[in-house]
């Protein structure tokens, strides 16, 4: 069946080595016959793998996606192009097959590879450490404001924009919800941009949370905020997008203190959210309060170079209930993608490649001016994002024409207005009504461009302008 | 011999001018946009990456990735980890494009087969555990963890209740305490017996108004099941608190007996591990959680919902959607839907496996795990019986104190035989605890000749066995040096370091 | 100078305490016995609190690591941190090879007495006796 081993003649050799008659009198010996399960579970019945391939094909192809349509979705997951070699790369048995390195000596692939990635990541981020791994950007958002709280004993807020990606809010909403902490949400500015947190910033304040550049394409004065925060003693987060790293200034070279990102964007697919990879580093002075797992540089009895996890007193193994986090995995298959992805672009390939998208996403901003029902809502320049807005009000109808002629045109940012979660403000600003997000990756083509446009502008109106 | 270059980091590969991937020529007008963005947002130059040929690359981490042992390489008897054979089919049908290529912001109506796939899912988790209210959203069995303690901890306020301590076991996996900590909790912990089981009389003694949560592992991480388990389902509702499955062990019961009969009210699964999903060199996983209907409005959303429609030419079909978040939810503990790619592994390996084949998965895996205790106790002692079920707990005490030789230099030489090591010094309440699962989806020549390595260790020289492992690249690491003066990223410096 | 074992107190959780009279003020200084450093097994970080801090008897001013462990270090006397031994994180190795004189961690302005419940010499060997 399947996958299993054993031959009845097995079972019946093992059973007398055992010294049991069945395998039930050595389940009835220890799970009480009051508690067994009894009838068989109601799940689909078997399949082989031919009639299994066929049948799941088929449910796959009822899903509209990156490779059917044109994809000019974003916030926060991007349709970026990954080179064949970190998918060959990453199909090898011998990384996706393998476990935690636990056993170092056999596992200095996976080590050395979590050593390279963490490399990668301070050279990204310009700044001093950086761990194996989160789960996602989302996530790794909150493990970084809970890093914060304690490592600033005694101040309890914690501050942050309505223009930081409303999930990301929303999950710090959920984890703050049960610890001793509030959490402040500042309203964005009419340019959607949250220099106005600097105001919001005492001597209580544990962290500011600012994503640069910002849920809607806003890019922020990152220096600024961060040097207001530092006056009062408060640490700065930073999510940055690592594609934009090939012209933007480095979190590290701003003044940021913990610096977080969703890492899709380094060669993993888009997989309808997940697996992701949350990327987190930071100060070297903090690395004790760094969650997560990290490898680090030692050397054999031999005295041979090799690599192991390290700081491990962090975790909770060791401390449990003290622990810095309760994580205790990392997406190392992950890592490895982006660790491959990074090592094919090189610098020179990170900056065309943000070349690249701040080009095409001024192209397609410029190809809807002439649309009469469409606006440009983000001024000033645009990495790969910005919001368009539908002057008729009837963004759904307009994305759903533009999905059946062949193309992802944008978030309806409808549905994400004036959100709470536990009492916390996760929505957007009511600015952002009748309104959508764009996102321009490299791999949008100047005619994949033309066609949005032209299948935007060709929408039917139902609603009065 | 090994070609040196293949563990070179990748900065020292790295030769200025170099390069791999390149877009080349721009098919948008130019338009200087670069000119807007203000000196101060922009860097003079970018990071400084190193720069590599696709070649250097990809002979890098092929060489690298032979230093790895892997459940498809080696026998991986890790403890706790159901290192069980990963299916190809998972693989490949997973990176179809309608599932790997899917947008997370995408419109439902145009995810209809996806959304059917995760409905169904969610459909199998609630039948596998007996509890029907299922979130797919957790990433890691830690998280998964993390947000039904949420959830529990919602539940409490909205019924006006204060209690703040969670009970964990001793012989928990680390994890229960810390996310019990992080949902802001305080933890209390409860003594094992001699039998390896709950200890009901000091259950009893820290059970109180005062107590939101029993944190169970059931089979425990001895591999035994608690055959107490009605007692304690009694005495922790009657007390008013949750009991909470940590799911590690699924792999031992499934079919046999379900959580939510035997008293759970909420639990997490770790697909990775029960449901083949690779492990990922240390993840991705999955960490979905069932709970009971009383708790189920106040899980994370979005979960997949269908209601029934009419077609225009009268039939009726399901459509399947994605639910916002009720008034009493906690929210949300990622970003958006889950670790999808994860999940359709485990749909893919459920629907091989129907419901009559996943019983047959736990039988074989407590058959096996058995057949090797059988043959295991005659030279190393397994403190509690002689029957376990998927997995079971010995100890190199003895051979410690006879022959110097630990747990650790058990788990070093073994490596030299060509098997990964079990899990060492876990759980703490067994002294140099050797924890070993073998999984269904290993033959019997393969448990006969681990069983055989380790008793020929056995009989090895102490001295020579604390310097294993002998035949592996490098030998034992020096980790009290890398703790106290940590190199955790390679600079020019570093590379000099380890050259001298 | 070199402390005397058998004229130091010791806490049951390994801390040892030495008294000494410094202009009129009563001071203590305190470390970890060699005993605790030994079951630690290969020190590789500890935390130290700042001076000016107050601490009543019994609370944790800092912690010690192993690779494998952590132990917190808790206050055998009540009064306020008056000097810290800031060199000892970046020694370890000094700790574990004197940790009775290069070793001292913190000295406490005693607030009080030292209290009656610390152990004599003889009472902690004997409490050592029992645990290894």
């Amino acid at each position: 069946m399947a996958y299993l081993f054993h031959t009845d003649d097995d079972r019946r050799e093992m059973l007398q080595s055992i010294g049991a008659a069945s395998i039930d009198e050595i389940i009835d010996a220890q799970v009480p016959q009051s508690v067994q399960f009894q009838r068989q579970l109601d799940l689909p019945p078997a399949m082989n793998e031919m009639e299994l391939t066929a049948e799941l094909t088929r449910l796959a192809a009822r899903n509209a996606n990156a490779n059917t349509h044109v994809c000019f979705l974003g916030g926060g997951a991007y349709d970026h192009f990954i080179p064949a070699a970190v998918d060959e790369i990453a199909s090898r048995g011998e990384y996706y097959t393998s476990y935690t390195p636990y056993q170092a000596e056999v596992s200095q692939g996976n080590l050395q590879v979590m050593f390279e990635y963490e490399t990668l990541v301070t050279q990204l981020t310009g700044l001093g450490v950086s761990n194996a791994s989160l789960y996602d950007g989302g996530s790794a958002a909150t493990e970084a404001v809970l890093m914060a709280l304690a490592t600033q004993r005694g101040r309890m807020r914690v501050v942050t924009s309505d223009v930081v990606h409303p999930q990301y809010r929303e999950i710090l909403a959920s984890y703050l919800r049960n610890i001793d902490a509030e959490l402040v949400v500042i309203a964005s500015d009419e340019n959607g941009r949250s220099g106005g947190l600097i105001d919001a910033l005492d001597d209580k304040t544990a962290c500011v949370l600012i994503q640069h550049p910002n849920f809607v394409g806003g890019l922020e004065d990152v220096a600024a905020i961060s040097a207001a925060a530092k006056a009062v003693g408060a640490l700065t987060i930073q999510s940055f997008d690592p594609l934009s790293l090939g012209r933007l200034r480095r979190p590290g070279d701003m003044g940021v203190d913990i610096a977080i990102a969703e890492g899709q964007c380094l060669g993993n697919p888009l997989a309808f959210g997940g697996p992701y990879l949350g990327i987190m580093a930071c100060r070297d002075e903090l690395v004790r309060r760094l969650p997560g797992r990290i490898a680090g540089q030692t050397t054999d009895r031999r005295g041979k170079r090799c690599w192991v996890l390290t700081l491990q007193t962090r975790e909770q193994h060791i401390r449990r209930d003290k622990a810095t986090s309760n994580i205790c995995s990392n997406q190392t298959l992950l890592a490895l993608r982006a660790t491959v992805y990074l090592s094919l672009l090189g610098p020179h390939g990170l900056r065309e490649t943000t070349d690249h998208c701040i080009a095409k996403t001024a192209y397609a901003k410029q190809t809807i001016i002439a649309i009469e029902r469409l606006e440009v809502v983000s001024d000033g320049p645009s990495l790969k994002e910005f919001v368009v807005r539908d002057r008729a009000g009837d963004v759904a109808d307009l994305l759903e024409h533009a999905r059946n002629h062949g193309v992802l045109a944008g978030i309806d940012l409808n549905p994400l207005l004036g959100r709470y979660t536990e009492g916390s403000f996760t929505g957007l600003p009511e600015r952002y009504r009748d309104c959508f997000l764009v996102a321009v990756t490299e791999k949008r083509s100047r005619a994949e461009i033309e066609q949005w446009a032209r299948t935007l502008s060709q929408a039917p109106q139902t609603a009065a302008c | 011999m090994r070609n040196q270059q293949s563990t070179q980091l990748l900065f020292e590969l790295s030769r200025p001018g170099r390069r791999a991937h390149r877009l080349g020529r721009l098919d948008v007008p130019t338009i200087e946009a670069l000119d807007d963005f203000g000196d101060e947002l922009l860097a003079a130059d970018p990071p400084p990456l190193p720069e590599l040929a696709e070649g250097d690359v990809v002979r890098h981490f092929v060489g690298l990735s032979t230093l790895n042992m892997s459940v498809d390489t080696h026998f991986y008897p890790l403890g706790s980890c159901t290192m069980k054979y990963n299916p190809k089919r998972n693989e490949r049908i997973a990176s179809l494009p309608g599932f790997a290529d899917v947008h997370p912001m995408q419109d439902p109506s145009h995810l209809q087969g996806l959304l059917e796939l995760l409905y169904d899912l969610q459909g199998m988790f609630a039948e596998i555990s007996g509890l029907p209210g299922v979130s797919l959203q957790p990433a890691a069995g830690a998280h998964g963890e993390l947000t039904a303690l949420l959830v529990a901890a919602a539940y409490f306020r909205s019924i006006g209740s204060d209690r703040k301590v969670v009970l964990t076991a001793d012989s928990a996996h680390g994890t229960n305490p810390a996310s019990a900590q992080m949902a802001g909790f305080e933890t209390k912990t409860v003594k094992s017996n001699s039998d390896g089981l709950v200890d009901l009389d000091d259950l009893a003694a820290k059970l109180d108004e005062n107590t939101a949560v029993f944190m169970l592992t059931n089979p425990n991480t001895l591999g035994l099941f608690d055959r107490q388990i009605e007692q304690m389902n009694q005495m922790v509702h009657d007390a008013g608190a949750l009991i909470y499955l940590d799911g590690a062990n699924m792999n031992a019961i499934l079919g046999i007996t379900r959580p939510g009969d035997f008293g759970a009210d909420l639990m997490h699964y770790n697909p990775h591990k029960t449901f083949s999903g690779p492990h990922g060199g240390g993840g991705p996983g999955a960490g979905p959680i069932c709970v009971r209907d009383f708790l189920a409005k106040f899980l994370p959303a979005p979960i997949v919902t269908r209601h029934q429609t009419e077609t225009d030419d009268g039939q009726t079909k399901w459509v399947y959607g994605l639910s916002e978040p009720t008034a009493d939810s906690i929210g949300r503990v990622r970003s958006f839907f889950g670790n999808t790619g994860v999940l359709v592994r485990a749909y893919i390996y459920l629907r091989t496996y129907g419901g009559d084949g996943l019983r047959r998965v736990s039988e074989d895996a407590v058959l096996s795990a058995n057949y090797l205790l059988s043959k295991v106790k005659h030279f190393l002692d397994v403190p509690h019986g002689d029957r376990c079920m998927h997995e079971f707990v010995a100890s190199a005490s003895r051979l410690k104190k006879d022959k110097k030789m630990s747990a650790m230099d058990l788990a070093k030489r073994i490596l030299d035989y060509g098997f990964h090591a079990p899990t060492v010094y876990f759980p703490l309440v067994v002294e140099e605890a050797v924890m070993v699962e073998p999984t269904e989806t290993e033959s019997k020549q393969t448990l006969d000749a681990f069983a055989e390595a380790l008793f020929r260790i056995t009989d090895e020289a102490g001295d020579f066995v604390h310097d294993a492992p002998h035949t592996t690249r490098i030998s034992r690491p020096d980790d009290v040096g890398a703790a106290r003066r940590p190199i955790l990223r390679w600079t020019d410096s570093s590379s000099n370091d380890a050259a001298s | 100078m070199s402390r005397d074992v058998k004229q130091l107190r010791y806490a049951p959780s390994h801390e040892w305490v030495d008294v000494a009279e410094e202009n009129g003020e009563k001071i203590a200084t305190i470390g970890i016995s060699k005993f605790a450093i030994e079951q630690l097994n290969d020190l590789v970080y500890m935390d130290l609190p700042e001076v000016g801090r107050q601490l009543i008897a019994g609370d944790e001013f800092g912690e010690v690591e192993s690779v494998k462990a952590v132990s917190p270090l808790f206050s055998p006397v009540a009064g306020e941190v008056i000097a810290v031994h800031t060199a000892l994180p970046d020694n370890l190795e000094g700790l574990n090879e004197d940790p009775y004189d290069f070793g001292w961690i913190i000295k406490v302005k005693l607030d009080g007495e030292v209290p009656a419940s610390l152990l004599d010499y003889a009472a902690y060997e004997q409490q050592c006796g029992e645990a290894g």
